[in-house]
């Protein structure tokens, strides 16, 4: 390669003269080049250092005026600037936790069902749609959750739930009309039907990386197929499973679109479900905009810095947890 | 024979719900395709293609503003945050593959990937709205540059990480400098999966509507400039879903029907792309 190079470099020099000079230029392309991806690659941790200083630095004025009062307290008023945290994280936790009551087993049970159930043809077709879906934006899960899904739920599923659960002692408090269409568990249902093929798909790439000798293993033993997934699959994949999990809830905790639309947002914790509500980001989503400057915005971003600190928590260990599995696996 | 009967008896039940789990789940998402197709279908017509968004009570308009914006930010995004992205993936799997650096990189560059998007507004919005006065187009760009890099260095690095290292030592064999093995040997390589990463980039930005709402803002008017508020189509979808106006509401629909259909066309090109590159 250096002959080569020293061909096409200037003539009339002699040779000894081009071939330092051409492994001179090699030398100083390759440090170069090393130093602009090293740098490249700390640009990563820049930007989350740079995240998290701006959004303190934003947060500051509200969180050294309200102090500690602001992660507890219910108030939210533009007028007498008093601003506190409680009722969007309150929202944020509970619709998320709505979403992976009913995500985690349904994505579970697809995934079970796409690993040892399925027919072989139907297997990588549905494999790929439900890995297609997971990408779609969720602002159309928001659109159809405001226009579809939310007028349906006021008309069935919410005056069912209030009736079948009025006679119940607590469970009439959670279930208590009237049935608006937008409220908690609205937003609850559609982060559902959002994280569910993450969920399935997460979960099907774990439960394929179970050696297949293991599962033949217990069925040579007469296990029968619940079995197999109980006592083998599950337990040999429990930290990539529960890695995929928390991988979904933190995109449950930060998603902004599926949720504006339907959650009705008012700025309120009811013991009912059926209420509306709102989360961190459709508050940010409708209000950063028009907030005034000062302590309104300041606590707008105080609340996407809560925000950002809950997902990083959830997300850090997800990654833990799936890191824990490739271990294994290797 | 009681016992065989009851294991017998739990595994139809278990995967008697494993297959509802399956049926409910693809019945919904099928549904709110369906729904989205037959929604959008019916305000599909060239003007939705040659005409700006209309104003209230206004029968006519078309989302023009809202495509060219959205086209416009996607591509500048892509354009500041892919070469970045590249050249993190390239020291992680080139130079640096054994360093704790790269752990570290790795495991903060996964949380990125997964970081709510509103937050990255928030951050755009702190240090480039904020300080510079206003809105625009740049902003919005930053922002979606931002989700861009964390999804190039995660597919770069696994491509690069999937080169034989032969190909490498051979090219070392002739004298080749690294920087220059890697730019003529490796990225060529891997240059199925690397442009696999840019499309599922691609396909993740052009829907994101939280970080463009309080920095690219939106516009109401025909407009290429990246120092002005601009127009995107999932802004305009959102702002529109909300108007009780229903020729509004229809060309949300057919929007949204827009950006799937352009993000479902990427993903398979994508996924064709990576399964002929890890055959």
């Amino acid at each position: 390669m250096v002959d080569v190079a020293i061909k096409n470099a200037a003539h009339g020099r002699d040779e000894a003269e081009n071939r330092l000079r051409v492994l001179e230029r090699f030398r100083r392309g390759d440090k170069f080049f090393f130093h602009l991806t090293r740098s490249a690659a700390f640009l990563v941790l820049v930007l989350l250092f740079a995240i998290v200083a701006s959004l303190t630095y934003g947060a500051w004025p509200a969180l050294s005026h309200f102090g500690f009062d602001f992660l507890i307290s219910q108030s939210w008023n533009a007028n007498t600037e008093q601003f506190g945290a409680l009722a969007t994280i309150y929202g944020t936790l509970v619709t998320s936790l709505i979403a992976m009551l009913i995500a985690v087993p349904v994505g579970i049970g697809i995934a079970i069902f796409l690993t040892e159930l399925c027919p072989a043809v139907l297997r990588r077709p549905i494999g790929i749609a439900v890995e297609l879906l997971a990408g779609i934006p969720s602002i159309i899960y928001g659109i159809w959750g405001f226009f579809v899904f939310a007028p349906v739920l006021q008309q069935t599923l919410q005056p069912f739930l209030i009736s079948l659960f009025a006679p119940v002692p607590v469970l009439n408090a959670l279930f208590a009309g009237p049935p608006y269409g937008l409220g908690i568990l609205t937003a609850g249902l559609i982060l559902a039907i959002m994280v569910l093929p993450f969920i399935a798909s997460v979960s099907r790439d774990v439960f394929e990386t179970v050696p297949a000798v293991m599962k033949e293993a217990a069925y040579g033993l007469g296990c029968t197929t619940w079995e197999v997934v109980r006592n083998v699959v599950i337990p040999h994949t429990r930290a990539g499973l529960v890695g995929g999990v928390m991988l979904a809830l933190g995109r449950a905790l930060g998603e902004t679109m599926a949720v504006t639309f339907v959650i009705g947002n008012a700025r309120q914790i009811s013991a009912s479900i059926l209420q509306p509500g709102t989360t961190i980001s459709a508050t940010i989503a409708l209000e950063y905009a028009e907030a005034s400057e000062g302590l309104y915005r300041s606590s707008l971003v105080a609340l996407g810095l809560i925000l950002f600190v809950i997902s990083f928590i959830v997300l850090a260990v997800a990654r833990l947890m799936l890191a824990r599995l490739n271990k294994q696996e290797a | 024979m009681s016992l065989y009967a009851a294991r017998k008896r739990s595994n139809r039940i278990a995967m008697g719900l494993c297959t509802v789990a399956a049926v409910f789940g693809i019945v919904w998402l099928v549904l709110i395709l369906a729904v989205l197709v037959w929604e959008g279908v019916s305000g599909l017509s060239w003007r939705v293609f040659t005409e700006i968004t209309p104003s209230m009570g206004s029968t006519t308009g078309g989302l023009l503003n809202a495509i060219v914006g959205s086209l416009m930010m996607v591509f500048f995004a892509v354009l500041i945050g892919t070469p970045l992205g590249l050249l993190a993936g390239t020291y992680m799997a080139e130079y640096g593959r054994y360093e704790k650096l790269t752990h570290v990189v790795r495991f903060i560059n996964d949380i990125l990937l997964s970081a709510p998007s509103i937050v990255i507004g928030l951050f755009i919005y702190e240090i480039l709205v904020a300080p510079f006065g206003g809105f625009s187009g740049w902003a919005g760009s930053a922002a979606l540059a931002v989700i861009v890099i964390p999804v190039v260095v995660r597919t770069t690095e696994d491509m690069l990480l999937l080169v034989p290292g032969q190909l490498r030592e051979a090219a070392a064999a002739l004298g080749l400098p690294r920087s220059v093995i890697i730019k003529q040997v490796a990225y060529k390589a891997a240059l199925a999966g690397i442009v696999t990463g840019i499309l599922l980039a691609v396909a993740r930005i052009s829907g994101e509507t939280a970080p463009l709402l309080f920095t690219a803002l939106s516009n109401n008017f025909f407009s290429t400039s990246m120092t002005q508020p601009i127009a995107s189509l999932p802004v305009v979808i959102y702002n529109f879903t909300k108007t009780p106006d229903e020729n509004m509401q229809q060309l949300a629909w057919t929007g949204a029907l827009l950006i799937t259909f352009a993000v479902l066309v990427m993903s398979i090109i994508a996924r064709a792309l990576s399964t002929r590159m890890k055959k």
